[in-house]
Parts: C-alpha cells; structure tokens; sequence
C-alpha cells in the first residue's frame, strides 16, 4: 500500500518489539459481539489494522463506535468473540479526563513505570506544542490545551496502538483544523497504528489511510483513500470521497452540500 | 473599564428593539464594585454595635449582672484569669482533650472508610452497622460512657472520639464512592493497577469530602467536648464555666464561652489553610 512509503518511521521505534514482528495485523477482531440487555449494539464485527496504519471510524450516532473503543480498550469483558490486540495501547476520549489533582506534566507520565519523569513529560507536551503548560493545575487549561495534553500522555507511552474516541470534537473549527495536523505528525512520526472515531467525514479522509463505516453492529463499508498527504479539503478526489462516505452514512451529499456550502 | 452590553450590537429582530433601552446593562469590573466601607469594616460593624448595645444594658441596669455581666466585667475577668494563669491551663487540658478525642475518632473513622469504600467485604461488614450507630445522639452515651471508663479523662475523650468518627467516615466514604468513574477509567487506560488507582485517583478525589469531613468533625467534637466536661471535670474550660456557675459568676461563664468561640474558629482556620493547601487544583477553588 501507498501509505507503507509515506510514513516515516523514526528510529526511536526500534524499541517497539511488536511492529513488524508480530504479525500482520495489530489489530486483529473476529466475530465480535456486544450487547446491552436485548439491544446487539456490536453483531459479529470482523476488523483488521495493520501495524502503523491509520484507521477511521465512521457511523451514526450511537451505532456502537465508542462501544467498539471501550472494547479495544480493554475497558470492557464483557464481549463475544476473538479479539487480538498489540500489549502498548493508549486512548484518548472525547473528554481529556485528565486528573484534576495532578499538574499536567504528572498527568502526562502517570501511570508510567519507575519515578515521575518531568523531563520525559516536558518533551512529550512540548511535541504537541504546550510544553510551557507543563507546571499548571489541569483546570487552567483551554480545552484545545488539555485535548494536547492528553495526546501527550497517550503518546508518551509510545503505543503501537493508538485510540481516539472523538478527541477534536468538543474543539472549536480553527484549533480542530490545528488539532488534525498535530495527530498527522504525531502519526508520521510514531508510527503507531490508530484507529480513531469521528463523526467529521472529512477530517477522516484527510487522515486516515482507510475510512470504515459502521452500521447495524458491523464495519458496514469500507474506504481506502489513496491520496497523497498532505491532503488538501479542496482536492476533487477529496470531495468525491466524502460523496460516497456520506452516502453510505445514509446522508443525501446533496443536501449537505447545500447546507454547508 | 466597563462593558456595555445591548442587543441592539447586530441587526435585532423587532421585539428586541422595542426592549433595547431597557433591556440595556451595564456590566461592572469586580474591583469597581462595592465602593464605600471596605468589607471588613461592614462586617465587623455589627458585632461592635451588639457589645455597644450590651455595655449600654449593663451600665444603665436594665441588664443585671446576676442575669449576664457587662462587657468591661468580663473583660476584667478575662485579665484577671489570665494573669492567675487559670484560663490558660483550661484551655490547655480542654485543647488536649478534643484533639485526643479527634485523633482517636478520626484515625477510626478514616480506616473504617477506607474499609467499606475501597473493598466489597469492608462495605458489607462495616457500613450498615455505621449508617445505625449515627442516628443514635452522642450525649446518649454518656451514661454509658461513664459506666465503661469511669468518671476521669477516658470517658470524656471517648465522647469526643466517639462524635468525631462519625462525620469522617460518611464523608471519606462517599468521597470515595463519589470519585469520577470516567477518571478511574483513565487511569487504567494508563496502566494503573489498583494500588495506583486508590493513590493517584480514588484517594485524591476523595480528598474534597474528607476535609469537609473534618470540619464537620472538628465542630462536633467542639459540642462533645462541652458536654463532655460538664461530668465531673476537675480541670479544662467546661470546669471554669462549671465552677462559674456554683457561685453565679456570669462574667466567668461568659469569658468561656468567648473562649470556646475563639477556639471553634481558630480550628476552623486550620481547616481553611488545609483546604487552601491542598485543594488548590479544584476549578471551584478561588483561593479565600
Ligand atoms: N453501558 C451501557 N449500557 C446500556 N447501553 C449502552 C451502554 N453503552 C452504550 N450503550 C448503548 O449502545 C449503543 C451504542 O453506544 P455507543 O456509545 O457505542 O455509540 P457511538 O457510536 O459511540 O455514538 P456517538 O457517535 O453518539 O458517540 C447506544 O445505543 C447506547 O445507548
Ligand atoms: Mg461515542
């Protein structure tokens, strides 16, 4: 695939055993189910990331993506089906969910084996642009701010799995548009894989090396975009792509074209 | 500098208009506000009119003594206890009793907490006999309390342990069970195990109830201690007063319950410095 050669894997993931070792996939998902009471929110989905690839996810509201993350997660057992995942994952939610109680660069290296790092946190916060944040209370934080800072704490882990549930959309449109960049560069430069949930069309082609709907409890169609990055909202391959993802999201494009244009 | 504010800034629908002038405010910068006396003077000006009040009662005998001494007498008092050292060493023992008291309760109440908010058999085996014991009234048991340890310190700083492991254990025990579920789930993504949950996430949430906690403990332990030195106490404030009232001595009493007052808010701003100390991350924190 195009994307093997645009992604630049830095020397730093040398470290990463499983990258390339373990297998094909890193994600690997067979026959997984999931319900709540009666309601078979997740009905034997089957879904295959690569090591490195950049996943996203799209589909109604309440189709079951934040379901699928919590279970990819490990954040949830109570599941059906065969589930394979790489051992260094890391998430970021919609919310920050940072803890209140702890300065940000603590935040950030929480969790981490040994003592609390502060150089180590300081680099990763000023990788995504806020390292002189570091000493503050997490409650001073804008939220753009705190979306960062817990990128940081995901990526400090140098996951080989990342996992974004909706991180940019409590965000406004200019720092979204900032936001995607960052997760763009963070990406080319960690080369983890990640999947990310979101309800923006377009910020999934700009991203993602492939764009999977979801619907009725399985990835329900598939999108790979073939473009080369930096990708540009302009682009008529762009805009085509975003006709056909909408329209298997069960939206007229017309309409939304009219309504956005 | 002030903002004005209008609905009248962009194109209005019509009913807006007709509201403008009005609907019109003027927004005021907090430092601009409440000129005139500064704060503490008009919070200190109602207190200094009721002792001026009460000085005018006394002197002109429409407030006898034998009901309730004058101010100028019981600040004569105060002086004189203090000179004789009696009023020092009242509050001394009376101090010692209630942070004994407190320790003792609190240690308690803060394990039992532990307990019942951090493990499913500590829940079982300790929260619903604690949620009984509290609906029964502390001065209940000092009939009890009496029989138990006999009529010295034990009885007294019992009481006090007693009332104060209360309010500890319900408040730490809901603080724990009150922590954001959406944080715990954080940091096990962050490959927290369950010691470093209860570290880094559980016992700081529950950090907020547990100092409200303790000044509801400190209050009660306050109420416990007068109650507690009115059984045959032969030293502490709840003696003076106790002593006081033998001989109809309402300058003493009144000098021991200013005492008790004085003390109740001097905890108080212990509990204060704490909170400013430790709970400077909270949103709602603004620092007084
Ligand atoms: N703990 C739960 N108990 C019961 N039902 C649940 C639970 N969690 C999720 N659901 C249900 O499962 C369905 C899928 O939820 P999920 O959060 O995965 O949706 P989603 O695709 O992430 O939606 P959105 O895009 O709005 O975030 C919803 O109908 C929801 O009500
Ligand atoms: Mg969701």
């Amino acid at each position: 695939m195009a994307t093997e050669f645009h992604r630049g894997v830095t020397p730093s993931a040398d470290g990463d055993p499983g990258r390339g070792l373990g297998g094909p996939a890193a994600v690997e998902v067979r026959g997984l189910s999931r319900s709540f009471g009666d309601r078979r929110v997740i009905d034997n989905l089957d879904l295959t990331i690569r090591p490195g690839e950049f996943v996203a996810l799209l589909g109604a509201s309440g189709c079951g993506k934040s379901t699928l993350l919590r279970i990819l997660g490990d954040l949830d057992p109570d599941f059906e089906g065969e589930v394979t995942l790489p051992r260094k994952r890391a998430i970021a939610f919609q919310a920050p969910r940072l803890m209140p109680w702890k300065r940000v660069w603590h935040n950030v290296v929480l969790g981490l084996p040994g003592r609390p790092d502060r150089a180590r946190a300081g680099r990763a916060l000023a990788e995504v642009g806020i390292g002189h944040r570091a000493d503050v209370w997490p409650k001073v934080l804008s939220g753009g701010e705190a979306q960062r800072a817990a990128l940081a704490r995901a990526l400090v882990r140098e996951p080989d799995l990342l996992l974004l549930d909706e991180p940019f959309a409590a965000l406004d449109a200019l720092t979204r548009i900032k936001a995607q960049g960052l997760v763009a560069e963070l990406w080319e430069r960690h080369g983890c894989a990640v999947l990310l949930v979101t309800h923006d069309v377009e910020e999934a082609i700009l991203l993602a090396d492939r764009v999977l709907v979801m619907k009725d409890g399985v990835i329900a169609h598939e999108h790979a975009v073939d473009l080369p990055r930096p990708r540009d909202v302009a682009d008529p391959r762009v805009a085509r792509a975003r006709g056909v993802l909408l329209d298997w999201l069960g939206v007229r494009h017309e309409i939304r074209h009219g309504a956005e244009a | 500098m002030s903002v004005t504010e209008s609905p009248g800034t962009y194109v209005p629908p019509a009913p807006a208009r007709r509201a403008a002038p009005a609907g019109r405010v003027r927004l005021v910068p907090a430092h601009a506000r409440g000129r005139g006396l500064p704060r503490w003077l008009r919070r200190t000006s109602g207190p200094v009119a009721l002792v001026a009040l009460w000085h005018i009662a006394s002197v002109t005998g429409v407030l006898p003594a034998e009901v309730l001494a004058g101010p100028a007498t019981v600040v004569s008092s105060a002086a004189r206890l203090i000179a004789t050292g009696e009023l020092q060493q009242a509050i001394v023992v009376s101090l010692g009793r209630a942070m004994a008291g407190l320790a003792l309760g609190g240690t308690v109440g803060v394990l039992l907490a532990l307990a019942s908010g951090l493990t499913r058999l500590g829940e079982d085996l300790v929260d619903a006999p604690m949620q009984m014991l509290r609906t029964v009234p502390n001065v209940a048991l000092i009939p009890l309390l009496i029989i138990w340890f006999g009529i010295g310190e034990a009885p007294k700083i019992a009481l006090i342990a007693l009332a104060t492991a209360f309010p500890l254990y319900l408040n730490v025990y809901a603080g724990i069970r009150g922590v954001d579920q959406t944080l715990i789930e954080a940091g096990r993504t962050l490959g927290l195990g369950r010691a470093g949950l209860v570290r880094h996430v559980v016992l700081p949430g529950a950090l907020p109830n547990a100092l409200v906690g303790l000044r509801y403990s400190l209050g009660i332990a306050w109420l416990a201690l007068v109650f507690g030195e009115q059984i045959n106490a032969t030293a502490g404030v709840g003696y003076l007063m106790a002593n006081a009232r033998e001989f109809f001595q309402t300058d003493v009493i009144v000098v021991c319950l200013v005492v008790y007052a004085i003390l109740g808010l001097a905890v108080d701003m212990v509990v204060r410095t704490l909170e400013r100390i430790f709970l400077a991350w909270r949103p709602s924190f603004t620092g007084a």
